[in-house]
């Protein structure tokens, strides 16, 4: 029979239950015949957790409350349910870590958590936790408890996927019942009820654990015992890389830009200005250039504005900002809010700006055309991009039309109409006659 | 034109690079928890993973990962400030314990949840001081896309052979912009082999030789008994109070990155002779710094330009650069000057001067100015 505990004095004060719980749990292993090294125990802050320097198997002794999710990592990584993970921990970690045992339950993972219950902090002086039951005294809650703790075995039990819960009291030999939590796979948890010595006993003078219990309400006895599925983690095989030499984009209209030209999409979210951005920076590539492009939206997604940034250039972009750009298409409403800060600070340059909009003050040249109108709000980036190629002529339209063609948006858009409705001579017009307006 | 017909130019942004850099360098696990701007390496990762874990929080996350480490696995995670700052006591458990892992931290703007989508570089005063103790976290910072593939598997290399969490610091603009960018000349990424304690002799988990790095083993393994512990412990793991022979072994944490950070040591150094002014930048705003020399040096001004990626610790180094020069301008997207901070404290140096700026990217026009003011 192999040793899990070391020959030295356990290192708990007189009377205490962890003194049991070590003692039991050596035993316990014993009678399923582990070897240490195929056992870890993973511990954290609290008397408890002292415990490690005594066990013979593998010990991580971890931040308080956290024992639990250290041992989850554990279990996952290990992903052998013929190593036996057990996680030590008190009442106080239980509560901090509260999240980490219905986590551990809920999924599965192949470990034993045996929760030192004795209803107080005994670290750090005898403070009350929330397993504290009503009556129950402590040094700095002499009034005893005026609530009811926590009932962390019908916690547990409540969570699908745990497969044995159970609660008893941390005297004498149970060794075996701590065995039959051992031997399941998957998630078990055992509360072991004790009495602090230094503070439960002291400030609860002649009460027995028994009495305690009874007057929580708390059952001893099994909550849950049931086959479960473990959790098993998956590793893949045959990985692909994420990207490879053969999306390579091929240049099929070699251009040259005289210099770089920034370009930035303000309009709404759900109308296509992240797309339109990105078939202008592909349309870009296939004409040779260089280019960026980044977004700008709300954190919510499919509310507010939605801005896109484009930088094309023959040389290679070192700076990524876009300040002052020199194209600037303004399709909606939202658009041309966040799109101020960044108009009243313009230069020079070309506004391009939904005829709908009231323009603003900038000393871009204004370009109005109703978007929206003839494109629908949907399309209206769209319209944007195509029209502000047709009147810049940075790259050649077959571009364009090349990289949108291939997209699943151009199956159900109309190219042609678009070509037709921009090249209106009325829209012309109107744009001309807004233009003046403006001025 | 012929060059770039040869040249095989894709669309990506540099999460992607970084993401197939870490699996290509043997990364285990990605274990994460969603936050804007770092979403993307979470996506990749659970395409690129070989193991994914979506954690029910980044206290979680970091403690899985420190399971999965002391497993003899690497762990990697992303996330940005306010799920980081949830990481920080576990990450001091990591440190102590020398569990090798990688946690991509995404710049954006603060404080608190700040603006989500909008770009920044202000944790690294927090980097620099959030081991209590007065010790060092190794950050490196990616300044490029093609620094978003080499510098994720330097990065990992640093936390396996410094047995230490890394960081690998970024920000939004980084890592969500897409790039046409050329995969032609990319470097191999090679699979980054694990070393194992191998001999007969009882394991003691944190004795070192010279290199003040202890060996590694898993738990486990079935040879010998192994302990990881947070708290102050000797060479055994053993829990102790403040016994000089844990207290040597809690220095040694500081003392190994120091003493090895020449080989962990990247940094890029545009050096232009009879220049006398040198910018400095890191991340994002080196995008401003190196299109602000261009310009500057178009118009005929000499000036030379340092882009430190090992951030921290500080290397001596990088003030030897310094030493060179009669100006130094450090450009960087906070409101203190973090990195200025670090480098010559709250009294500063009068010949170093910051370009700073918070919720916009720092601008080529505003270094150059400072530059042209000086």
């Amino acid at each position: 029979m192999k040793d899990f505990l070391t020959d030295a004095a356990l290192p708990f004060c007189k009377g205490c239950g962890h003194n049991h719980v070590a003692v039991n749990t050596e035993k316990a292993l014993q009678l399923l015949g582990y070897d240490p090294l195929n056992v870890v125990l993973v511990t954290d802050i609290g008397c408890h957790g002292i415990i490690d320097k005594s066990f013979l198997t593998h010990t991580v002794h971890g931040l308080h409350g956290r024992s639990v999710a250290l041992a989850t990592g554990i279990s996952a990584a290990l992903n052998d349910p013929g190593k036996k993970v057990i996680v030590f921990i008190g009442d106080g970690g239980a509560t901090i870590g509260m999240q980490h045992l219905i986590d551990a339950a809920h999924n599965g993972f192949n470990m034993t958590v045996v929760i030192h219950n004795n209803m107080l902090y005994g670290m750090t002086g005898g403070q009350p936790s929330e397993f504290t039951p009503s009556g129950f005294k402590t040094p700095t809650l002499p009034e005893g408890g005026t609530k009811t703790g926590y009932d962390i075995c019908k916690i547990i039990s409540a969570v699908d996927g745990v497969s044995y819960v159970s609660r008893l009291e941390g005297i004498s030999d149970f060794s075996e019942p701590l065995a039959e939590a051992f031997s399941r796979k998957g998630f078990s948890l055992v509360e072991v009820m004790e009495i602090c010595p230094s503070y439960g006993v002291k400030s609860n003078p002649g009460m027995k654990l028994s009495n305690v219990v009874e007057n929580a309400g708390l059952s001893i006895k099994k909550f849950v015992d049931k086959e479960t599925e473990v959790y098993k983690t998956g590793i893949k095989k045959d990985l692909q890389p994420l990207f490879s030499e053969s999306d390579a984009i091929v240049t099929l209209f070699p251009t040259k830009l005289e210099k770089p030209v920034r370009l930035m999409l303000c309009g709404s979210a759900g109308e296509g200005v992240q797309a339109a951005a990105e078939f202008l920076l592909k349309a870009g590539m296939t004409s040779g250039l260089n280019g960026i492009k980044k977004g700008s939206y709300p954190v919510t997604v499919g509310v507010g504005f939605s801005a896109a940034e484009v930088i094309l250039s023959s040389e290679e972009i070192l700076y990524t900002g876009s300040p002052n750009p020199d194209i600037l298409c303004v399709t909606s409403a939202d658009g041309l809010e966040y799109a101020r800060k960044t108009l009243s600070g313009m230069k020079g340059g070309k506004l391009f700006i939904d005829s709908s909009l009231q323009v603003p003050e900038t000393k871009a040249e204004i370009i109005s055309f109703p978007f929206r109108e003839r494109g629908g709000a949907k399309n209206s980036s769209i319209y944007g991009i195509f029209y502000l190629l047709m009147k810049t002529g940075m790259f050649p339209m077959e571009a364009l039309l090349g990289v949108f063609n291939e997209n699943k948006i151009a199956k159900k858009f109309d190219v042609d109409k678009m070509f037709q409705l921009l090249n209106e001579p009325w829209a012309e017009g109107m744009s001309d006659k807004k233009m003046t307006v403006s001025k | 034109m012929e060059m770039k017909q040869i040249e095989k130019r894709l669309i990506m942004d540099g999460s992607e690079l970084i993401v197939e850099s870490l699996a290509r360098s043997g990364a285990d696990v990605f274990i994460g928890y969603p936050i804007t701007p770092a979403n993307l390496i979470y996506s990749y990762s659970h395409e690129r993973f070989p193991s994914f874990f979506a954690a029910p929080d980044e206290i979680s996350t970091l403690q899985w990962m420190c399971g999965f480490s002391a497993s003899g696995k690497f762990p990697v995670t992303a996330s940005s400030f306010p799920g980081f700052a949830l990481m920080l006591e576990s990450v001091n458990m990591a440190y102590m314990m020398e569990l090798p892992m990688l946690i991509i931290l995404v710049q954006r703007l603060g404080p608190a949840t700040g603006t989500a989508t909008c770009g920044a570089q202000g944790d690294l005063a927090l980097l620099n001081g959030m081991i209590s103790g007065g010790f060092s976290l190794p950050v490196i910072s990616i300044s490029s896309m093609k620094d978003c593939w080499e510098l994720p598997n330097k990065a990992m290399k640093m936390a396996i052979d410094l047995r230490t969490p890394v960081v690998l610091l970024t920000s939004k603009e980084e890592i969500m912009t897409l790039a046409g960018f050329s995969i032609s000349q990319l470097p191999e990424i090679n699979l980054i082999k694990r070393n194992y304690y191998s001999g007969s002799e009882t394991f003691v988990p944190y004795q070192t030789d010279d290199s003040l790095v202890p060996e590694f083993l898993p738990v486990g393994n079935t040879y010998h008994q192994v302990r990881f512990t947070a708290s102050t412990h000797d060479k055994k793991g053993i829990i102790q109070n403040t016994s000089k022979e844990a207290i040597d072994n809690t220095k040694r944490l500081e003392y190994k990155h120091r003493q090895n950070l020449e080989h962990h040591l990247y940094y890029e150094y545009d050096r232009q002779s009879g220049a006398d002014t040198l910018i400095i930048s890191y991340g994002i705003t080196a995008s401003a710094a190196r299109e602000a020399a261009r310009l500057l040096r178009a118009d005929g001004k000499k000036i030379s330009l340092l882009i430190p990626k090992t951030l921290l610790p500080v290397s001596p180094a990088y003030f030897e650069i310094m030493n060179g020069y009669e100006k130094v301008v450090i450009a960087e997207e906070n409101l203190s000057g973090q990195y200025r901070n670090i480098l010559f404290g709250e009294c500063g140096n009068k010949n170093v001067v910051g370009v700073n700026g918070i919720a916009e990217m720092i601008t080529p026009s505003r270094i150059i100015d400072e530059i042209i003011n000086i």
